[in-house]
């Protein structure tokens, strides 16, 4: 078995607020190992940007609440000083953010900014580091790399932005990359590329990659295993194979079906889930998703724990519908007859 | 860039001509103004005031009068109607007054401004940082007139607690020292100001900065703090303040220092335009309008250089 490098163990984020405590994530278990990607799936509010950044302490506040673990190689995260965290931002764990647009520094190169990095951690001098930017920017596909590398960010498109994003943050050859959302500002034609460049650099830097997203099509290429997050919670957990083919959850049932697809009867319009995510203040009893649920009944009224109740080991979901039940519901939300 | 300052260059000229020529037109419009009639005095009679009228050419049409004035004031040779002083000589005598006051208090509000402007940035919502924030907003309303006869009244010589020496100017050639004690006072008077002004909007562009996405993947980089603050947060906050800088720098050594060099009977050019507002004497007003313009223009042309360098999104390409 690959070398684990992430475990989260019930790790619970709250942000305390002039309207009360924000109960961003609450409860969420995850494992990575080398070579593996994670795909978090799940809407905005969900609760999953706020557990990537804290995987590098960036959600660190005063009035940020911690519960749990985040252990990197053993150690926990949530317990390092400023200083040990440095040392990992960037170096063993980076991350790409959501927007290219402004997730560069406009008055620095492109290259300055790869450059920072390998300098503050490898203690690089200018030209090798340097000579670095120009060997990583080729690797992510920017032509002319010898003289883009002294471009600045406005003189780069939005997805030659996001390439060297992504060579910024591969610089230091980290073991764990973390994309959040990395193709939403993307065109859809640059958004295949981004994801196939960060599956063939996930090889060539023998890495794992946690890819945060809104969107199942995204994850569906290139993850191993899925989360899907409801409300600061894993509501469903399953091999990418498994969560496409059996979803065990009526909100993985709203994701997928609300992906336009060929293979089914044209419909008059897309399908989306009814209503709102919760509040993340005060969050329905039972349930979270409860409230938007079609298929709900009393039992609901309880909240159901993540557990395995299919057949294939390792699959979770939080739902009190039999599998048979759920098997035989499914099928009208996924062809988009009915709403989830 | 070359022909980006050449086209800058001749802006500057444009606007020299038409600033000159609009004081000169509200001049000649505005009631009393006449020159014949203010130089010949109180017991004056017709035929003096007409003697008058045709030494200067006052009779000329006003476009002949105004290109007449503006030969002498760039030969060198105009002078005052009331004092018969040459107003170039008179301008020249300000200067050193003036470039001691403002350059010493451009340096001390910049300094403080940022410093204050960071502290309050770094600690917002805690103590130091309201504090500070009651102190900008009593800086900032105090009228230099006021606080300057404050601080003469407690911190000049034979008053309470007496330590300076009370208005005037030494120049610094002479005595140094006394230059240096004369100005204290003046310097932070005139400075005080711009301290609040420039800490509030540093403190609001720190604060908008901190929160851009570059700043969180600069941390996400691994970046330490100090790092993260000085090259990504503050770099990119001063370049606002880059402009009002140099704006604000070109009005007071303009001139605009007016009231604490009044205040301070410091005799420099704003000193000097006020007298010749008082008396309404034309060729002073004109030579020290020609005077500010030309260091306001030229500071604005120094300011887009700045910000060209600063930020490489608007270099001309």
């Amino acid at each position: 078995m690959a070398e684990r490098l992430i475990e989260v163990k019930g790790l619970k984020v709250q942000f305390a607020t002039e309207d009360g405590i924000v109960r961003a994530v609450d409860g969420v278990d995850f494992e990575l190992s080398r070579g593996q990607v994670l795909g978090i799936v799940g809407e905005s509010g969900s609760g999953k940007s706020v557990t990537a950044m804290t995987l590098l302490g960036l959600t660190r506040d005063r009035n940020t609440r911690f519960e749990g673990e985040v252990l990197y190689k053993g150690r926990n995260v949530l317990g390092m000083n400023e200083g040990e965290l440095q040392e990992v931002r960037g170096n063993e764990m980076s991350m790409i953010f959501q927007d290219p647009m402004t997730s560069l520094n406009p008055v620095y190169s492109v290259g300055a900014q790869i450059c920072e990095a390998i300098q503050i951690h490898e203690r690089a001098d200018k030209s090798t580091a340097r000579r670095r930017a120009v060997d990583l920017l080729k690797q992510v596909g920017i032509p002319n790399a010898d003289s883009r590398v002294d471009n600045y960010p406005h003189e780069f498109s939005g997805g030659m932005r996001q390439r060297a994003m992504i060579a910024m943050a591969l610089a230091c050859n980290p073991d764990v990359l973390i994309a959040d959302e990395p193709t939403t500002a993307l065109d859809v034609t640059i958004q295949a590329q981004i994801i196939e460049l960060i599956d063939r650099l996930k090889d060539e830097f023998n890495s794992a990659v946690i890819l945060i997203t809104h969107d199942l099509g995204v994850v569906a290429e290139i993850a191993d295993e899925i989360i899907v997050m409801y409300a600061g919670r894993v509501v469903e957990r399953a091999q990418t194979r498994d969560l496409f083919y059996d979803p065990q959850m009526p909100y993985t049932w709203g994701l997928l079906g609300s992906i336009p697809r060929l293979d089914r009867p044209k419909q008059e319009r897309l399908h989306s889930i009814k209503g709102t995510p919760p509040s993340l203040i005060r969050s329905p009893t039972g349930c979270k998703f409860r409230p938007r649920c079609p298929h709900a009944f009393d039992k609901c009224m309880e909240e159901p724990p993540l557990e395995n109740r299919v057949e294939t080991p390792g699959h979770l979901d939080r739902c009190w519908l039999s599998v048979a039940e759920k098997r035989q519901l499914r099928e009208r939300t996924l062809s988009g007859e009915e709403a989830a | 860039m070359i022909s980006f300052v050449i086209r800058r260059l001749i802006g500057a000229l444009l606007v020299l001509i038409a600033v000159s020529f609009i004081t000169y037109l509200i001049f000649v419009k505005i009631p009393g103004g006449d020159p014949a009639f203010r130089i010949a005095g109180r017991t004056a009679t017709a035929q003096n005031i007409e003697d008058i009228r045709q030494k200067l050419k006052l009779d000329a049409p006003f476009y002949e009068q105004y290109w007449a004035m503006m030969k002498s004031l760039f030969s060198g040779s105009l002078v005052s109607y009331s004092s018969q002083l040459n107003v170039v000589d008179q301008i020249k005598a300000g200067i050193p007054a003036t470039f001691s006051l403002c350059i010493g208090a451009a340096i001390i509000w910049l300094f403080f401004g940022i410093l204050v402007g960071i502290i309050s940035a770094v600690t917002a919502g805690r103590w130091s940082d309201r504090v500070i924030t009651v102190m900008a907003l009593i800086g900032i309303s105090l009228p230099v007139f006021w606080l300057g006869l404050m601080a003469r009244y407690l911190f000049a010589q034979g008053h309470p607690f007496a330590f300076m020496p009370d208005g005037g100017y030494v120049p610094f050639t002479s005595n140094p020292w006394g230059w240096f004690t004369h100005l204290l006072m003046p310097w932070w008077v005139l400075a005080i100001l711009f301290i609040g002004f420039y800490g509030r909007v540093l403190r609001s562009n720190i604060l908008d900065t901190i929160n851009e996405d570059y700043v969180r993947t600069a941390k996400a980089k691994g970046l330490p703090y100090k790092r993260v603050m000085v090259k990504h947060v503050l770099r990119n906050s001063l370049i606002p303040i880059v402009t009002l800088f140099g704006l604000d720098f070109a009005a007071v050594i303009g001139g605009s220092a007016i009231l604490t060099e009044t205040v301070f009977d410091l005799k420099g050019v704003g000193w000097y335009a006020a007298q010749a507002v008082q008396d309404l004497d034309l060729p002073p007003i004109m030579g020290v309008t020609i005077y500010a313009t030309f260091f306001i223009v030229l500071f604005s042309v120094v300011v887009d250089l700045m910000y060209a360098w600063l930020d490489p999104r608007i270099r001309p390409t």
